[in-house]
């Protein structure tokens, strides 16, 4: 008799709680991205391809998947620990064969562009405008430095051309990289 | 290295302050010295060389550069508040003990001066006073009480050796007539009330003078000097100490009022073990308390209750170490929760 | 442990009368600090005109907002006064050649900048002759309307002289009913409006008149720190008579102003009372809302020198081509103020101030100015100060030492901010949680690490951090617009191919339907013989 009240009381228990419980969870709830969603905020949307998806947000969902997180170049270290939080992964170097990449814009040099519309085909963003046999040129706020326009150019007379810094880009520089600083253990810099 | 604004600074710095919290401790050093002699020096000698060493170690070790970490002061001071806690003559090796994890466990393992969570001399005191809870305790009575206070070759080879020239222990120094042990006033009082025995009667013993406890509270009152020396220096902020100390009277005038045969009054509270030195000079060191000056408010009262919640109910005599520590833990969150009200902010 | 020099000044000022005009604030802010003031060093003598330099040096952005975009192309001869680049949109400045002579270079040239970059100037080698083209005055200004006003405010590319260098002709444009004047001046060494107040104080009454008219306010008051009791004493003179006698001719022409008040509210010496945030609170005892401006309170607040410039620009058409600019240190033999010409290369105010072997050069004071690497930058609208530091006389730049959490620069916060804890958060990168803790509240007065015992950098921390949230939410905006872009390409590939794929579908059918007319039952064959007309027409066509 007794064992039967505790376990009717137990269940009792464990129905009420778990009503709780399932009240809380919808009460409660919590509304937030699918982690592809999120994993591709991450990622700096340069569509390069050079983690070898056809951009990005394939690329999230291939992390989504289990593939690593290190094979972003245009992300940097910075891009790797920002998903490796995200996900509670390990943080690994980047991959050996990619290498960090500086911000880079493209650049036509029109004299010698022939018109072809390769690089239009290219330009995962359409960033480059022009017309068949006429003068291509990069919109370069809108370029994200990809690369993927320098290979399809059959004149090569597409460039690759650093992000000019300027006074109005300038920023302080990090004191805490600043070596003589005690009880710092120096950092790379990684920008 | 491009340095930012501004280019002028006060004449704040780091080892000033130390320096000046180290020098206030003066008058109570000076008094404890009076009162229990010899062996307050060696404390002191023994416990700033052993942390002069191992903080120029544990530099090494950690490759920082050496003379200018020393040059902070911060061991030193460790150092004092260590042995300004310790029994006058508990032996060389308690002192070395509690420096050595004081400077080597609860600071530099952390991540040095700036980074420890924890009072580093209070860890040390804590620590001490769990493993060498007999050498910790054997606190000889002032010698204003005492017939046969050790001389200075005597307290230095008991201090050394752990016996005197005469092959004495310290025990036979801490058998008084009755040929019970002595301890300190808060250790009497605690036995005494374990014992049955109701608070004037304790009064009588001759460890205390009527009503307050001799010796005891001239060290007090010395460290209350050198606390009101570093407010009028601002080297610490009003709250933590007026905060403390307020706790302390409040608190235990509550017990007091309640049952004045159990539990002692307020200013013998305010007055004796530890009570002034924790208040102007363990609770507030920077590192390990609060922050905003609401959270120092409500550190250093809480620390105040603590002590008088250990001393009148507790296993042991006094709490200051205890209490610093358990609110040390609390700082961070307490920082969190007092944060004070932006410029131009909305009151939430 | 800093020396208060609150009392000192008070008991000066407290012997002179208190009255109508001449207040001391009945207000506090939070924090703050009392360094040594370094005045006397250049406050004891009149301003002086400094030398036309041999070459003018003149940035096209000196002010916030969009760069001026040059209007006059090298070779040109110009004249002092004239339009040399013209305001890109509303928040720009136009900037106007200082002086005469011939215009050699548009190019990028070192600038007063903390960064020592380079930027766009136009440098003038000048003549000597100084010939100058001003813009016509406008002659009852009181009875000119608001936007002929603003027009001309603007047209002499006059911005705030305080420091922030915002265009003024926006600052004016609200109506509001009170006008704050800045002339607290509250960082060390400066002198430059405390000289202004004490030799042209009849011109500042008046220019506070016409921005009162500008803003239809009814109420100026006058914040000033108790240090500068000759400068109280004179504008206190000065607005006594405005109100007595009818004789000033402004305030003949206009009746509004009858109403109206123009009062010195004397703020204690506490550095930084000259913040705009923490000298309202000082005035008016209300704190200016969290990333807003002075005007939800119902408030503008003008520098004193802007006045200045401002009425310059009505009364005499004169744009803004120089500024009055103390040149003082230890280094600096003629310490003093000086009337400089925007554009005025560094180093030749130093060598006309003998000041040329200096440690160290800080434009702007020492609590928020920055360091000068090239001399050859020019003096830009807002360089009110040059600091010619002697040896030992600012801080050296040792290495900082562990942060002890002391909390001294809590205390010293006039933001009420927790500034190591934004320096925890900073140094860990945690730039998310700075923000929380209110990070772009901090106004880096600099407060904090002037009392840090450690010598931690602490402002430069915050404006790493500071830079680099804006940096990130910029880059995340930009890989937003980029997703968008390939989202959108994405479609659009999309959308053709399935286009394409309808009108194949559609030819099909067609030539189906034109088989099965034709009789040839044959598809196969049918679609063989299409293919090759095909090829044949594109062969054709490529030939």
């Amino acid at each position: 008799m007794s064992s039967l009240t505790a376990v009717l009381i137990l269940v009792c228990l464990a129905g009420v709680f778990g009503a709780l419980l399932g009240y809380a969870a919808i009460r409660y709830r919590v509304e937030s991205d699918p982690i592809v969603e999120q994993i591709d905020e991450i990622l700096p949307q340069t569509q390069c391809g050079q983690c070898g998806y056809p951009g990005c947000r394939p690329y999230a969902e291939a992390i989504a998947n289990g593939d690593d997180i290190n094979k972003c170049p245009p992300g940097g270290e910075a891009g790797v620990k920002a998903l490796a939080d995200l996900l509670g992964r390990d943080i690994k170097p980047l991959d050996d064969t990619l290498e960090e990449s500086q911000p880079t814009v493209a650049y036509i040099r029109e004299d010698e562009c022939i018109g072809c519309t390769k690089c239009i085909q290219a330009c995962p963003v359409d960033a480059i405008v022009g017309a068949p046999k006429l003068m291509h040129t990069v919109i370069i706020d809108e370029c994200t430095g990809c690369d993927l326009c320098v290979a399809p150019c059959p004149v090569d007379c597409i460039d690759m051309l650093p992000l000019e810094q300027d006074v109005r880009q300038w920023q302080w520089p990090n004191p805490a990289n600043d070596t003589d600083d005690d009880n710092i253990i120096p950092v790379r810099q990684v920008s | 290295m491009l340095k930012s604004s501004p280019f002028k600074t006060s004449s704040n710095s780091v080892s000033r302050l130390m320096q000046t919290v180290a020098l206030a401790t003066l008058p109570g050093a000076l008094a404890l010295f009076y009162f229990f002699g010899w062996g307050v020096i060696f404390n002191l000698i023994t416990c700033i060389s052993v942390a002069l060493l191992c903080e120029a170690a544990v530099l090494k070790l950690r490759q920082r550069p050496i003379k200018r970490n020393l040059m902070d002061y911060s061991a030193l001071l460790t150092a004092v508040l260590l042995a300004l806690s310790l029994p006058p003559l508990a032996p060389w090796w308690i002192a070395t003990i509690g420096t050595l994890f004081a400077i080597v466990f609860a600071k530099h393992l952390y991540g040095g001066l700036g980074y420890n969570p924890f009072n580093p001399a209070m860890a040390g005191y804590v620590l001490l006073l769990i493993s060498f809870p007999l050498a910790m305790t054997r606190w000889l009575p002032p010698e204003t009480v005492i017939t046969n206070a050790p001389n200075l070759v005597d307290s230095f080879l008991l201090f050394f050796t752990e016996t005197d020239s005469q092959n004495r222990t310290l025990d036979v120094y801490l058998l008084n007539a009755d040929g019970f042990t002595m301890a300190t006033p808060l250790d009497e009082l605690k036995t005494g009330l374990s014992m049955g025995y109701v608070l004037p009667e304790l009064m009588h013993k001759p460890i205390f003078n009527g009503w307050i406890n001799v010796g005891w509270q001239w060290a007090n009152l010395g460290f209350l000097l050198g606390g009101l020396f570093l407010l009028w220096k601002k080297a610490i902020n009003w709250h933590i100490p007026v905060a403390f100390l307020a706790a302390i009277y409040l608190i235990s005038g509550f017990f007091h009022l309640f049952d004045d045969q159990l539990y002692i009054g307020p200013m013998t509270h305010l007055f004796s073990g530890a009570t002034m030195l924790g208040a102007f000079f363990i609770a507030t060191d920077p590192v390990s308390a609060c922050t905003t000056n609401k959270g120092r408010l409500f550190f250093a009262a809480s620390i105040g209750v603590i002590i008088v919640l250990i001393r009148n109910f507790g296993g042991y005599p006094d709490a200051v170490a205890f209490a610093v520590l358990l609110m040390n833990m609390a700082a961070p969150l307490i920082d969190h929760y007092t944060q004070p009200r932006v410029y131009g902010s909305q009151e939430n | 442990m800093n020396t208060n020099n609150n009392s000192v000044h008070s008991t000066e000022l407290a012997g002179r009368s208190l009255d109508e005009i001449v207040y001391f604030s009945q207000h506090k802010f939070h924090g703050g600090v009392h360094p040594e003031e370094h005045k006397t060093l250049s406050n004891q003598s009149n301003i002086q005109a400094l030398a036309i330099p041999p070459e003018l040096i003149i940035p096209l952005n000196q002010h916030s907002g969009r760069q001026a975009m040059e209007v006059v192309a090298v070779g040109e001869q110009v004249k002092a006064g004239q339009l040399i680049a013209a305001a890109e949109g509303d928040l720009s400045a136009n900037i106007h050649a200082s002086s005469s002579g011939k215009v050699i270079a548009i190019e990028d040239r070192p600038i007063a900048h903390p960064s020592g970059m380079r930027d766009r100037c136009i440098v003038i080698a000048t003549d000597g002759c100084d010939e100058a083209e001003w813009l016509p005055p406008i002659e009852h200004p009181f009875k000119a309307d608001k936007q002929q006003l603003l027009r001309r405010i603007q047209e002499c590319g006059i911005v705030g002289m305080g420091g922030a260098s915002f265009p003024s002709h926006i600052k004016l444009m609200p109506e509001v009913n009170k006008l704050v004047i800045n002339a607290a001046e509250c960082e060390p060494y400066i002198t430059c409006d405390d000289r202004l107040m004490r030799e042209q104080a009849n011109t500042l009454i008046a220019g506070i008149q016409l921005v009162m008219h500008l803003l239809n306010a009814s109420e100026a008051i006058i914040g000033i720190e108790d240090n500068k009791p000759e400068a109280i004493a004179e504008l206190k003179k000065t607005i006594k008579d405005a109100q007595t006698s009818a004789s000033d001719k402004f305030a003949q022409n206009t009746s509004d102003l009858k109403n109206s008040s123009i009062k010195i509210c004397v703020v204690p010496t506490k550095y930084p009372s000259g913040g705009e945030k923490q000298l309202i609170e000082l005035i008016t005892g209300k704190q200016v809302p969290s990333q807003q401006l002075p005007l939800a309170l119902g408030l503008v607040m003008h520098n004193v020198a802007t006045i200045y410039a401002i009425y310059q620009a009505i009364t005499q058409g004169r744009p803004l081509i120089s500024r009055i600019m103390t040149i003082t240190g230890d280094a600096a033999q003629l310490k003093g103020n000086y009337l400089t010409r925007i554009g005025t290369p560094i180093s030749f105010a130093l060598q006309q101030a003998d000041a040329e072997s200096c440690d160290k050069v800080i434009m702007g004071g020492p609590m928020m100015g920055f360091e000068i690497f090239d001399t050859q930058a020019p003096v830009i609208k807002s360089s009110n100060c040059l600091i010619a530091a002697g040896k030992g006389e600012l801080k050296a730049t040792d290495a900082a030492l562990a942060c002890i959490r002391c909390g001294e620069c809590a205390d010293a916060c006039p933001a009420s901010l927790l500034p190591q804890q934004l320096y925890w958060f900073a140094r860990s990168d945690d730039l998310e949680k700075a923000e929380q803790y209110n990070l772009f509240d901090c106004i880096e007065c600099g407060a904090c690490s002037y009392v840090c015992p450690s010598d931690i950098p602490l402002v430069q921390y915050y404006r790493y951090a500071k830079n680099e949230l804006v940096q990130r939410a910029e880059e995340k905006q930009k890989a937003a617009h980029a997703r968008e872009r390939f989202e959108f390409r994405e479609y659009r590939k999309k959308r053709e191919k399935a286009e394409r794929a309808e009108r194949h579908k559609k030819a099909a059918e067609a030539r189906k339907k034109a088989a099965h007319q034709k009789g040839q039952t044959d598809e196969k064959k049918a679609t063989i013989a299409d293919a090759v007309a095909r090829a044949k027409a594109r062969k054709k066509s490529s030939d």
